[in-house]
């Protein structure tokens, strides 16, 4: 029986700025067990990072969480004193960022900084920590680590510098680690070099990852479940074998098809969702997908989603249609039409063409 | 984030809706016009040269008293006394019609100093920009070397070589020089910035392969994208000249009697400030409210013409 | 010889012990130094070129003294050969230039017989005080304010801290300096009947001390303030605040050593424009509160038209300022590790 780590029940985190109040987080309701990654896809704005943060409270100004629970180990996160946060954060729960040229403080060392994170919590003293921090930059394979130790952070590379991070964030042996875009400000060589790296660390440590990404190729090789968000609230949630064979809601769906894959044919072209994610201060009415949505009905249009119900073994999804009920020739018509008028006609009359990158993957 | 939505479409299906199309200026304009302390600043502005240009007139009808005329006996009156809105001086000249004299001096300086500074700044940032290289090395040694010369010391300096006697503006004509030898640097390094950046851009290289000649390209591209920026420059500039121009009238180094000055008046004021520091204070608000205002206008320029803060 | 990731091997040609010592900071700082004050050199020979030219192309001799009696021609001509007025002009340049390598910068014309030298020397020790008096105020509570103001953003602390600074800042010197002397001085000393008010004018290590030094330290204390709370208040924005908060660290580790430890570096750089300002703001204050410095010396110097003192004090205090910007440059190095010496 898997045991519930981290579980996150009807979080509501909203901004309240000039323009209106901003839903980020509409209502997220998720667990994370022990030793298990779970991977949040989404576009930019979905409130992927938002509910990250909302967990280790770091929610900026004008933002706050409105209602909601976040129990760790049984503890609300979200009642802690600010003793008690301090202790949770980097300790229980750490967080790795998208961008680690600017994660990190550009005028101290590495090494420094990967230490304060162990003094902090007075978990070791200085000594053992500065012997650490070289151990945990050999453990994410960071050359001449001891040298290393002393160059700033402009010195590292990219890759380096994310490593850095992991290490890190890993400096206290937390229960919990959330990676947001880990990969995305690093060029594709190195992408490939830090996944290896993650899923080593998850087989040696243990620790429950939630892998914050838009990249569906990262959440395959990583996660065993997903949630998937849009708007601000999850659309579906499943074990990854499930979602990727038989996506349920028409954005999974969309975003599956916009992943490029070697066997597809060269003429085929991939598909962007067209659109854009929905302003969250002023959203559409009815369901916050349907202005995109291929399979839209005109229920879509006014009623607001349904609740997440099962579609298959531990897998639950919100939304009218559901792609199971949608008919095969619609479905190749939607594939059609997303594509433009003379790619329809070019698939037709098979010809050497160059994939056009679509997907909605936006950074 | 998105992009904001201004209509619901029912059968739409694209959420993207173009923003409204305001030109630069108009856009500017409101944005300084919401901008309140930018509005009181230009108020008063507006107020002074109201001022500077009916004084002269006013003297002339004997609606103000007349500011040279020195009654020897109400000398240094509190404000009030004698007929004398704001008291006299320590020669016996009303103060109120002296203030108003004095901001002619000011807003001449202030204003007109700028002109000269422009053409300079412009010329000399157009062509270490245009021409790059050792030219553009060369004369950004040249600034850096001027710039190290501190500006009060410079203007005091020249102020006292070279002055001409006769009617104030005649005698402002060192001033201007001074202040505008010392204030042109600021601008030249502006223009130039952006002549280079301008030549960066990929339009130019195309222009210029295409053998067209790329100082008119240059110059075409300059005006519109840099008038906000240098209009910005120009209107901080003028705080600084006005000041200077008054601490050399403080000091007894800028324009004579029987012209009046306000740093002239802050001067005498404070011959006499035991005995009626009003002489004093009053002068004094008058020049700093005027930077003030000048230093309230700039900044509102300098946000409403912000690109980045466009929505 | 191994290529680590992200550090490219240095240019191999460079001889290697060479390439040991330009390679090490430290070395590359050395170079960089030397550099900087070769740098000085111009500036400060450009300094004395141009107050040289105008100070010898005003019209007039130095003893026409405007509506007095003429002196005799015998007597000028004297006057002449004695101040060396009678050479052609190069060599009058030369001459000086030499001389002023030794510190001598000629006999002053207002003060029969003394040395610029001489007169620079008894103003320095009052110019100093009050200088270094106003750097002591200007920079804890600049900063304190800028940091307090970003800290405590959009609050009433924070606007009732930038309103004044706005306002203060507005003011010049010698408006500020006289408005106080009319509140401090004359206002209190009528109010309290004489008991208590401060000095207006004249030196001395006590109260005489308080107007003219917060005068004086009021505008770069100001602008202090305004650019570490700009400063600052990007700083918190970055995303390595963010993850500081993260690592769970202290509110004090947060604040200092990462927030204020980067937001500090662009104020320290205006250090150098802030020395020069309290130089030039020397010369006003000293003339508004009467203290004996060379910044009115100066003053003085311009109205009596007394060449070789304006000249003299004008090199003084370019070489000074360009001092004190070399010296903030080098500390920028030591602050900055990013910053790089090629």
């Amino acid at each position: 029986m898997a045991q519930t780590l981290l579980q996150v029940e009807d979080l509501h985190t909203q901004f309240y700025t000039s323009r209106g109040v901003v839903r980020a987080v509409d209502g997220v309701t998720f667990h994370v067990d022990v030793g298990e990654t779970l991977g949040v896809v989404g576009e930019s704005g979905c409130g992927k990072t938002m509910t990250a943060l909302s967990i280790l409270r770091l929610v900026p100004d004008p933002g706050r969480i409105t209602s909601g629970r976040i129990l760790f180990r049984g503890a609300d996160v979200t009642k802690m004193t600010d003793e008690q946060i301090r202790d949770f954060r980097g300790n229980d729960v750490a967080m790795i960022f998208q961008d680690p040229m600017t994660s990190l403080n550009p005028v101290t060392k590495v090494g420094r900084q990967i230490e304060e994170a162990m003094t902090a919590h007075e978990r070791f003293t200085e000594t053992l920590a500065r012997g650490r921090v070289v151990e945990l930059l050999k453990r994410v394979r960071v050359p001449a680590a001891e040298s290393r130790v002393k160059d700033y952070p402009h010195q590292f590379s990219g890759g380096m510098r994310q490593r850095a991070m992991i290490a890190m964030g890993l400096s206290n042996e937390p229960a919990m680690l959330i990676a947001d875009e880990p990969t995305t400000a690093l060029d594709v060589t190195v992408q490939a070099q830090i996944i290896q790296l993650m899923k080593q660390l998850n087989r040696e440590l243990g620790t429950a990852m939630m892998l914050i990404t838009h990249n569906m190729a990262l959440v395959a090789s990583l996660c065993q479940r997903i949630i998937v968000m849009y708007a601000g609230r999850i659309v579906e949630e499943g074990p990854v074998e499930q979602i990727f064979q038989n996506p349920q809601h028409p954005y999974t769906w969309s975003l599956l098809r916009s992943v490029p894959r070697v066997d597809q044919a060269r003429k085929d072209r991939l598909v962007s969702i067209k659109g854009l994610p929905p302003d969250l201060s002023h959203p559409p009415p009815g369901c916050k997908f349907h202005p995109r949505c291929p399979f839209v009905i005109d229920r879509c249009k006014v009623d607001p989603e349904p609740e997440l119900e099962a579609v298959g073994v531990e897998q639950v999804a919100r939304c009218w249609v559901l792609m199971r009920n949608v008919s095969e020739e619609n479905v190749e018509a939607a594939k059609a039409s997303a594509l433009s008028k003379e790619a329809a006609e070019k698939l037709k009359a098979p010809e050497v063409g160059a994939a056009e990158v679509g997907g909605s993957a936006g950074g | 984030m998105a992009i904001p939505i201004a209509a619901v479409e029912q059968s739409g299906i694209d959420w993207e809706v173009p923003e409204e199309q305001i030109g630069l200026w108009q856009d500017a304009w409101q944005r300084f016009r919401r901008n309140r302390l930018a509005v009181l600043g230009a108020g008063i502005v507006s107020f002074l040269i109201v001022v500077a240009l009916l004084s002269p007139i006013l003297v002339h009808f004997g609606v103000l008293i007349d500011p040279f005329r020195q009654q020897v006996e109400d000398i240094q009156v509190a404000p009030g006394v004698g007929g004398h809105p704001f008291g006299t001086d320590l020669l016996g000249r009303d103060i109120l019609s002296r203030l108003m004299l004095g901001s002619q001096v000011s807003l001449t300086v202030g204003l007109l100093v700028q002109f000269i500074i422009f053409p300079i700044g412009l010329t000399i940032g157009l062509t270490s920009g245009y021409f790059g290289g050792r030219i553009d090395n060369l004369l950004m040694r040249f600034t850096d070397i001027w710039y190290a010369f501190p500006d009060l010391l410079f203007v005091l300096v020249v102020v006292s070589v070279w002055h001409l006697s006769g009617p104030w503006f005649i005698q402002l004509i060192p001033i201007f020089g001074a202040i505008a030898l010392v204030n042109w640097v600021g601008l030249a390094r502006l223009v130039r910035g952006q002549v280079l950046s301008i030549k960066e851009k990929e339009y130019v290289e195309a222009a210029r392969s295409s053998g067209s000649a790329p100082l008119k390209l240059i110059l075409k591209h300059l005006l519109p994208n840099s008038l906000g920026p240098i209009i910005v420059t120009l209107t901080f500039g003028i705080p600084q000249a006005i000041f200077l121009e008054a601490v050399l009238s403080f000091l007894g180094v800028g324009i004579q009697p029987p012209q009046p000055t306000w740093g002239q008046m802050v001067n005498d004021g404070y011959e006499a400030i035991y005995a009626n520091p009003t002489s004093v204070v009053f002068p004094a608000l008058a020049i700093g409210f005027t930077l003030l205002a000048f230093t309230f206008i700039g900044d509102g320029l300098r946000d409403a013409l912000d690109p980045r803060m466009r929505r | 010889m191994a290529v680590i990731a992200g550090r490219p091997r240095r240019d191999a040609l460079l001889p290697r012990r060479l390439a040991a010592i330009t390679d090490s900071r430290l070395g590359s700082l050395g170079v960089y130094v030397v550099r900087r004050i070769l740098w000085m050199i111009p500036i400060v020979f450009f300094v004395i070129v141009i107050t040289f030219v105008l100070m010898h192309s005003a019209s007039g001799s130095p003893w026409d003294k405007e509506g007095g009696r003429q002196l005799s021609q015998v007597v000028v001509d004297n006057l002449n050969k004695k101040y060396g007025l009678d050479k052609p002009i190069y060599v009058q340049f030369l001459l000086y230039v030499w001389n002023a390598v030794h510190f001598d910068f000629g006999l002053s014309y207002q003060y029969e017989g003394k040395s610029v030298t001489t007169l620079i020397a008894e103003g320095a020790p009052y110019t100093m005080t009050l200088g270094v008096l106003a750097f002591s105020l200007i920079v804890p509570v600049g900063i304190t304010l800028g940091v307090i103001a970003a800290l405590r953003q959009n609050t009433r602390v924070d606007y009732a801290t930038m309103g004044f600074a706005t306002f203060g800042a507005s003011f010049p010197n010698f408006v500020i300096g006289s408005l106080m002397v009319v509140v401090f001085s004359v206002f209190a000393y009528k109010a309290t009947g004489g008991n208590f008010f401060l000095p207006a004018s004249g030196f001395g290590l006590d109260d005489h001390l308080i107007m003219p030094v917060v005068t004086l330290a009021l505008l770069p204390t100001v602008f202090t303030a305004r650019l570490t709370r700009a400063s600052t208040l990007e700083t918190i924005r970055q995303d390595y605040i963010r993850t500081a908060w993260a690592k769970g660290l202290p509110e004090r580790l947060v604040v200092i050593r990462h927030i204020l430890k980067n937001s500090l570096i662009p104020v320290v750089t205006t250090l150098g424009p802030t020395f020069a300002f309290l130089v030039t703001g020397s010369v006003i204050v000293e003339t508004v509160f009467s203290v004996p410095g060379i910044g009115r010396a100066f003053v003085t110097a311009v109205t009596s038209r007394d060449y070789p003192m304006i000249l003299g004090t004008t090199i003084l205090f370019s070489v000074v300022i360009a001092a004190a910007n070399l010296i903030v440059d080098i500390l920028y190095v030591f602050i900055d590790p990013r910053v790089r010496l090629t």
